[in-house]
């Protein structure tokens, strides 16, 4: 005979404002093998939990139903109270009367009603839950990253610290992300490559880890604690082991037209090439759409300069396979294309950059050498416009809904930097509101105003006209003033928004990772668990899951490897024991089962078993790996005889729920 | 036909764990109200969704069902919601051979983001369920409420 105990939480006036949970807790005590239902104002504090483990004594409960937040809110903390009760914790359920009840009906009876319903169900379910024990699964000691920005370098440093081997895998010939062609940062001024470099070069010292540069996840199975990931090593052309990086390839490489992604195409570098002087690893690519020895078979300069040897124009692209604890995606962000801003003349005039290009024109090791000069005559700019949130706060399909949240600081930045640099030079930066919360931030940007006399105006800039001067006609209103301006620009910088990088969608798909509406990548709660994803070991470092700065992205990078390094230290993890099983007398060996499994869970046994007539005959029925099994439930469907089941949400159990909804 | 004003349809959502319960979590954070007819089951994957479910759930005087998955390719178990894809398809030409309403059942697919979109869904279903009136087909009579 069943004995279950029923909790209703108020939640403080969460769900008791809309539910009235005396009457809840009332109507689900007669439900049938209830013999307790009590209510409470905090079921999840310590003693509400008190509670419910001395109702399990007590009443000597065989199964508990606690109707309060959503499961993924506090099953956990519900399993765990009633283990340390004594009942098994795979005989709690919950029914969520908030997130699906209280907090979005408003009529008091409707949602009593529905509540009473949801307790009702959660209370059949339970009569038919079984003890559950878990399994144990062996930890690969071994962390992946991919994306070797600052937050990818971060977090593998940090966990090569901890003693754990690393692999980072980098699209890019090096790793350095967005943070190597920054100039100086907010809100100290110190320069990027200073505080970044040593630390690639630390990061390729490291004899923990491996960078696997120029490739890509090209495959992800397993689950945590054991992933199988396939890297693709794009071909290169160069033997990464054998070149030096002296770089005299990329010197007598003849042609030297192509446009330099490293200085955001503001100048061009050879066919062969080292993306930039510090660069992790210092070794050089053939861009083969560009090289003239592989486009016509005529050239090959560089081969006959390289006294290493390693240039392979016939070198193939290669994949190696590996296996993994842990996996945290580190993928960054860029900024928006703006192609469809036909407003700010982006496209037709050369004197309209954006902000990122802006740090290369500024770079010491950029296309100009660190002067500050116009992009189409290479003349000392006198008046510079800057225009914030472009694409950023927009309603419409242009742009994105979200606030980039780092340009003001970097257009800060920028103006403090030009009018240090350049005291002649008049700097207009056009916002809708300065946004500068953060340490330092605010006093930063106030020194820009204040001491730096950079002209800030509120207002929106409308258009932006390349004039057969030379000059840029910028037409905006200042809306404190309430009049329209005309400013005759020597330079218009654009903040354009950023955006997730575009290959982070299909890597979300292969990792199995959830994504907002935005691309960025998705944590397991917005307060409680930033760092990690809802897919249990993989853990989001840095601008991949929402728009960050350099102290942000790197306090992510950090609590990201803590996490992964939790996860590497233990022996062996515990498996969800919601996993399918075989009823063997009813399974007779058809294989649908094993054509649906994702993970390869099934196999199939030859078993004795005894016939009626009591002879005994062999018989290939299916076997469930238990440690390899995720719980989807798939092959239960395919099943045409009915033999499979899914623990924890068995045929039974769901029918149940089903039955006592219609009741 | 004629429409009862005061029917109140009894509508199962089959919600998976890792998209569509979290999304229905999430209209519940952002407070988006839709019709309490609507009574979500927890189900690892939408591939868990045996169509014997469904058939039950109607047999039982459920008068809707939905079920809610990860967007395609997006499926935490990488492949399930594909088989749920097919698995209605298929239901739904035994439905219509048995001549029972096509929008009775439906299947949509809801991420943890679409908070939003859970909440609409849930709202334009039941009205869709209302007009079409109470479930008497499939219906076992002997399960009718007195
Ligand atoms: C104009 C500008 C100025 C800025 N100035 C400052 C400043 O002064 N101070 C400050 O604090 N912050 C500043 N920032 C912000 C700073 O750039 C970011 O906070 C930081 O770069 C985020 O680091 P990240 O590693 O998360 O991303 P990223 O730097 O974008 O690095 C991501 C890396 O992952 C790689 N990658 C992407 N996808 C894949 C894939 N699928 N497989 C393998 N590798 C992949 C990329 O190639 C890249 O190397 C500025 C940003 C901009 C745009």
């Amino acid at each position: 005979m069943q004995r279950i105990g029923v909790f209703v939480c108020h939640c403080g006036t969460n769900i008791a404002a809309t539910v009235d949970v005396k009457a809840v807790a009332e109507a689900l005590g007669h439900e049938p093998g209830v013999v307790i239902s009590q209510e409470y104002q905090y079921m999840c504090s310590e003693s509400g939990q008190e509670l419910v483990k001395n109702a399990i004594k007590e009443q000597k409960l065989t199964g508990v139903v606690i109707c309060s937040c959503s499961p993924r809110m506090h099953e956990n903390t519900f399993r765990k109270a009633a283990a340390s009760a004594g009942l098994n914790p795979y005989l709690v359920e919950i029914a969520n009367i908030r997130e699906q009840c209280s907090w979005i009906h408003k009529d008091i009876a409707t949602a009593t009603e529905k509540a009473i319903i949801l307790g009702r169900t959660a209370v059949a379910k339970v009569h038919l839950n079984t003890p559950l024990t878990s399994m144990e699964s062996p930890v690969v000691k071994r962390a992946l990253v991919i994306g070797g920005g600052i937050a990818g370098i971060q977090t593998a440093l940090d966990i090569a610290e901890a003693g754990f081997d690393v692999d980072i895998v980098e699209k890019n010939p090096t790793i350095g992300g967005k943070m190597a062609q920054i100039d100086k940062t907010f809100p100290t001024l110190d320069c990027a490559a200073c505080i970044l470099t040593p630390k690639m070069v630390e990061a390729s010292q490291n004899e923990r880890i491996t960078i696997h540069s120029f490739s890509e996840v090209a495959d992800v199975k397993g689950f945590v604690g054991n992933f199988t990931v396939k890297i693709k090593k794009k071909a290169r052309f160069v033997d990464e082991t054998k070149c030096t990086g002296c770089g005299l390839c990329t010197e007598k490489c003849p042609m030297k037209k192509v446009p330099n992604e490293f200085n955001m195409g503001l100048d061009n570098r050879s066919a062969i090439y080292i993306p930039f002087a510090q660069a992790v690893p210092k070794v050089a690519t053939i861009d083969p759409n560009y090289c003239m020895m592989m486009k016509s078979g005529k050239c090959g300069v560089c081969s006959k300069v390289c006294s290493a040897g390693a240039i392979d124009y016939k070198q193939q692209d290669t994949f190696i396979e590996q296996q993994y604890g842990a996996i945290v995606v580190a993928t960054g962000f860029n900024p928006i294309k703006l192609d469809k801003y036909d407003e700010f003349a982006y496209n037709q005039c050369p004197d309209v950059v954006t902000s990122l290009e802006l740090e290369r024109l500024m770079n010491a090791a950029g296309p100009n050498g660190g002067t500050l000069l116009r992009p189409s005559d290479k003349s000392h700019p006198h008046t510079i416009v800057f225009v914030q949130c472009v694409g950023s706060r927009c309603d419409d399909e242009k742009g994105k809904p979200y606030c980039s949240k780092i340009c003001c600081m970097y257009t800060a930045k920028h103006a403090m930097l030009i009018r240090e640099k350049y005291p002649d030079t008049e700097v207009y930066v056009f916002y809708i509101d300065v946004r500068t919360p953060g340490k330092n931030f605010d006093e930063f940007y106030r020194r820009a105003v204040e001491q730096y006399n950079v002209h800030y105006i509120k207002g929106m800039v409308g258009k932006v006209t390349p004039k057969s001067d030379g000059k840029i006609d910028v037409q905006a209103s200042d809306l404190l003033a309430g009049e329209q301006l005309h400013i005759n620009a020597d330079m218009v910088v654009l903040a354009a928004a950023i955006e997730p990088d575009k290959t982070a969608r299909p890597l979300a798909t292969m990792l199995t990772t959830q994504m907002d509406t935005n691309d960025f990548f998705t944590e397991a709660h917005p307060k409680l668990r930033p760092v990690e994803s809802a897919t249990a070991g993989i853990f989001l470092s840095g601008a991949c899951q929402g728009p960050k700065d350099i102290p942000e992205t790197v306090a992510q990078a950090s609590a990201a490897a803590a996490k992964a390094i939790g996860l590497l230290c233990k022996n062996s993890i515990t498996c969800n024991p919601c996993v399918a099983h075989s009823d063997e007398l009813m399974c007779n060996g058809c294989s649908s089962c094993e054509k649906v499994c994702p993970y390869g869970a099934i196999t199939y046994v030859d078993k004795e078993f005894r016939m009626p007539d009591r002879s005994t005959k062999v018989r290939r029925v299916a076997s469930v790996n238990p440690a390899v099994c995720q719980g989807c439930g798939a092959c239960t469907v395919a099943c045409p005889s009915g033999a499979m089941d899914l623990s924890g949400f068995s045929n039974s159990q769901i029918m149940a729920e089903v039955d006592a909804i219609c009741k | 036909m004629q429409v009862n004003e005061n029917f109140e349809p009894v509508i199962v959502a089959f919600c998976c764990n890792w998209c569509s319960y979290a999304g229905a979590d999430l209209s519940g954070t952002n407070r988006l109200n839709y019709p309490t007819n609507v009574k979500i089951i927890r189900v690892p994957c939408s591939c868990r969704v045996n169509p014997m479910f469904i058939l039950r759930a109607f047999q039982k005087g459920a008068d809707g069902v939905i079920i809610c998955g990860c967007h395609p390719g997006d499926c935490h178990y990488t492949s399930g919601n594909y088989f749920t894809r097919r698995r209605i398809t298929l239901l739904y030409s035994m439905l219509d051979f048995l001549g029972i309403e096509r929008d009775r059942t439906r299947l949509e697919w809801v991420s943890a983001a679409e908070g939003a979109k859970f909440a609409a869904t849930m709202q334009q279903f039941t009205e869709d369920v209302k007009a079409l009136g109470p479930n008497r087909r499939l219906e076992d009579l002997r399960c009718r409420k007195q």
